[in-house]
């Protein structure tokens, strides 16, 4: 039985732990599930209404013009004009109406509203309206405001509009190309590090391995301006752009070194010495010894510095907008959302499925290798307490 | 596009087969230039030691040489930029470091990650702490870490959005659809611009942190209570103590070394913040940190690279004890072995 289980017994009642939880997980999902659900959206309804109203229809205020005064026939005193305001549009369900575009929503729909200089004006939630006056009409066709429900509607258009028209299905490109290697080619290169410092002996050993501690917590910060004077001082002297796909690996393979060294060194170093002391005996080389026995073994602990990697490169921006640039062509998704939020300010049903793009790919990691990144991160944290 | 896929794969096939070849065909190397004879024992066993000798080298290189070039090399350059001009050329002496001192905005950038240290990982660790603990009791207690968790892949763009969608403000007598906004109008309030509201607006920066962060330490602190001797809490259960009783005073103090790793992580995480106030508000409206104004300075009217650097420092020295304190524990957990 765990601490845990044993304070079941006594703590608070169980039914406002299973509350709490609750209330806490939909607080920490309902910021997520309002860019998926907006980004389904039309850019009309977005704007009408809050998100949480998706699923129940949108009152969407939009303005109509009544009939001309020739269309007007005499009942009696009164001269009426008839007819419906969704003529030559879509239709709906009228739920208020206005005579202003301050106020859509003064009158209820149905019942006749004195709208002031002897008109009285009837529209009914079909969209038929009656309007009548004691005196003939002139001028144009009178403008009414209406509040409009429309039954909920879903669109993947605005997926298609960011991924084609807004560059985001090339930042995808740029994401992975940047994110793929810079997560292959420093796994490599620790593992060999790791190895070294785990199962070889020679002098330096532990200086290197408090040097590797140490530049953990360096701030990226530190080293941005004199790479950024480098990589531009090489791109001068061989003619090239300073900005390229090689300077980024290279930048986030080195920024993810030191953790990539120690989480395997922790985990190298704890593999049973007897399976490698015994392969030293039947001859194998230190090389053969780490192909063919230490990267095998330690499987999840190069998982879970994957997944690290893999999250921190994908959602980097600092290391992108420094290396590689903000030209259109170069964003990466973060780069490029970063872009988006500038000029399309407001704009949700871009904003949102941009987002939605962003995320997703981690999301998918995240579920799909949980207990990895769980592990690493036990393994890079609890060891050091 | 698809030839760009098309490189980048092979780009990856490429460097993958690159480096393993250096790390195959340095070993190769090392046995042609130390050869073991059969039949001269001396000289085999002389070269097989100059081999062990050389061979961590050769493991080490690759990851040495980028550790240094990236890393070393930058903070000690970065250290002496700081002693230069915005070009790097010329000497000013403690100039960049003087302006600083006098300079509001770095000043402001000062208060605000105060701030951010204060709140953020002190807010992690107490959500973290307190749903591990129920989380636990429960069983779908695992399905709702998962979901609490989640924000931590999500990048902090992302989150940015959509946050700011939940901040979003719209004025006159139009819909709000801003969940914040539309619930402070259904509860009677009058909606705010929240991101420009003086000084608070740094705390709706900070919730987007902690939301993400808030995983991090609840699934390190969840291991931590797990690994609690079960005597421990039984003892405490037959003197008759209370759940509260239990939880502060047996529990606590068991993982206190947990709760300082999770805090200093996070720490050092909010020294770095950089892209929320970047998506959020550019620094707008007194919400420059430390961070966002050394970016600004690296690039500003062409880049001013000394009081950049400096900046850098100030990052860099907060982090330092951190560091100092990590070493040593490396370092007696070496000794241990």
């Amino acid at each position: 039985m765990s601490a845990a289980a044993s304070l079941r017994r006594i703590g608070l009642p169980r039914l406002i732990v299973h509350v709490s939880v609750l209330v806490i997980c939909i607080i920490w999902l309902i910021p997520t599930l309002g860019i998926l659900v907006t980004s389904f959206r039309e850019a009309g309804q977005i704007t009408a209404s809050g998100w949480w109203t998706a699923f129940t229809g949108a009152a969407e205020t939009s303005a109509a013009r009544l009939g001309e005064p020739s269309t007007a026939r005499q009942e009696g005193p009164n001269y009426v004009i008839s007819g419906s305001v969704f003529e030559g549009g879509k239709g709906g369900t009228v739920r208020a109406f206005g005579t202003r575009v301050a106020a859509p929503t003064e009158f209820t729909a149905g019942q006749p509203a004195d709208i002031g200089n002897g008109e009285t004006l009837t529209i009914n939630e079909d969209g038929s309206y009656t309007y009548s006056k004691n005196a003939p009409f002139e001028g144009r066709g009178k403008r009414v405001y209406l509040s409009v429900a429309t039954p909920p509607s879903f669109t993947t258009e605005n997926y298609r509009t960011v991924l084609t028209s807004q560059g985001i299905g090339q930042s995808f490109v740029n994401s992975l190309t940047v994110a793929v290697p810079a997560t292959i080619i420093p796994i490599l290169i620790a593992a060999f590090a790791a190895y070294a410092l785990s199962w070889m002996e020679f002098p330096g050993r532990a200086l290197i391995i408090a040097l590797v501690v140490g530049l953990i917590v360096v701030p990226l910060q530190m080293s941005l301006i004199p790479l950024l004077k480098m990589y531009n001082e090489i791109g001068n002297f061989f003619g090239v752009s300073s900005r390229s796909y090689a300077g980024i690996w290279l930048a986030h393979s080195a920024f993810g070194m030191p953790l990539a060294i120690y989480l395997l060194r922790n985990y190298i170093s704890g593999l049973p010495r007897e399976i490698i002391e015994s392969a030293r005996v039947d001859g194998a080389s230190d090389f053969e010894i780490f192909v063919k026995i230490i990267l095998p073994l330690s499987f999840p602990a190069l998982a879970s510095f994957s997944i690290f990697q893999f999250l921190w490169t994908w959602n980097d921006l600092l290391v992108a907008m420094v290396f590689l640039g903000t030209g259109k062509d170069q964003l990466v998704l973060t780069g490029a959302l970063n872009a988006l939020l500038g000029s399309m300010g407001g704009k949700w049903e871009i904003l949102t499925a941009s987002a939605f793009i962003t995320i997703v790919v981690p999301i998918i990691v995240f579920f799909a290798l949980q207990r990895y990144l769980v592990r690493g991160l036990l393994a890079g944290s609890v060891k050091g307490g | 596009m698809i030839s760009q896929i098309v490189s980048a794969v092979g780009v990856v096939i490429a460097g993958v087969f690159v480096c393993a070849l250096y790390y195959w065909l340095s070993d190769r190397i090392l046995q042609i230039v130390f050869p073991v004879p059969v039949d001269n024992v001396r000289s085999a066993s002389v070269n097989l030691n100059r081999r062990a000798m050389v061979r961590p080298w050769l493991f080490l290189g690759p990851a040495l040489i980028l550790l240094v070039v990236y890393l070393v090399y930058p903070v000690v350059a970065t250290f002496i930029l700081s002693f230069y001009d915005r070009s790097g050329g010329n000497f000013v002496g403690l100039a960049n470091y003087r302006w600083a001192l006098q300079d509001a905005q770095f000043r402001q950038s000062i208060f605000n990650n105060i701030l951010w240290l204060a709140v953020v990982p002190a807010a992690c660790t107490f959500f973290g702490l307190v749903i591990a603990v129920l989380t636990d009791r429960i069983w779908w207690g695992n399905i709702a870490k998962s979901l609490i968790f989640m924000p931590m892949a999500i990048s902090f763009v992302g989150a940015s959005v959509i946050w700011k969608f939940i901040y979003e403000y719209r004025g006159g007598s139009e819909t709000q659809i801003g969940l914040l906004n539309a619930i402070v109008q259904a509860i009677g309030g009058s909606p705010q611009v929240w991101i420009s509201l003086p000084f608070w607006n740094n705390f709706f920066l900070m919730a987007i942190l902690i939301w993400i962060q808030t995983g991090f330490a609840m699934v390190i602190l969840s291991a931590a209570l797990r690994g609690i001797p079960e005597e421990t809490i039984e003892a405490a259960v037959i003197d008759g103590a209370s759940g509260w009783q239990i939880f502060w005073k047996i529990m606590v103090p068991q993982i206190w070394g947990t709760i300082a790793v999770v805090w200093t992580t996070i720490t050092i995480l909010v020294l770095k913040v950089f892209d929320i106030v970047l998506t959020m508000t550019n620094g707008q409206w007194n919400t420059m940190v430390l961070a966002n104004l050394m970016f600004d300075w690296m690039f500003r009217g062409g880049g001013d690279s000394g009081r950049s650097a400096v900046i850098a420092l100030i990052i860099m020295a907060a982090v330092t004890p951190i560091m100092i304190w990590n070493i040593r524990q490396a370092n007696k957990e070496m000794g241990g072995h």
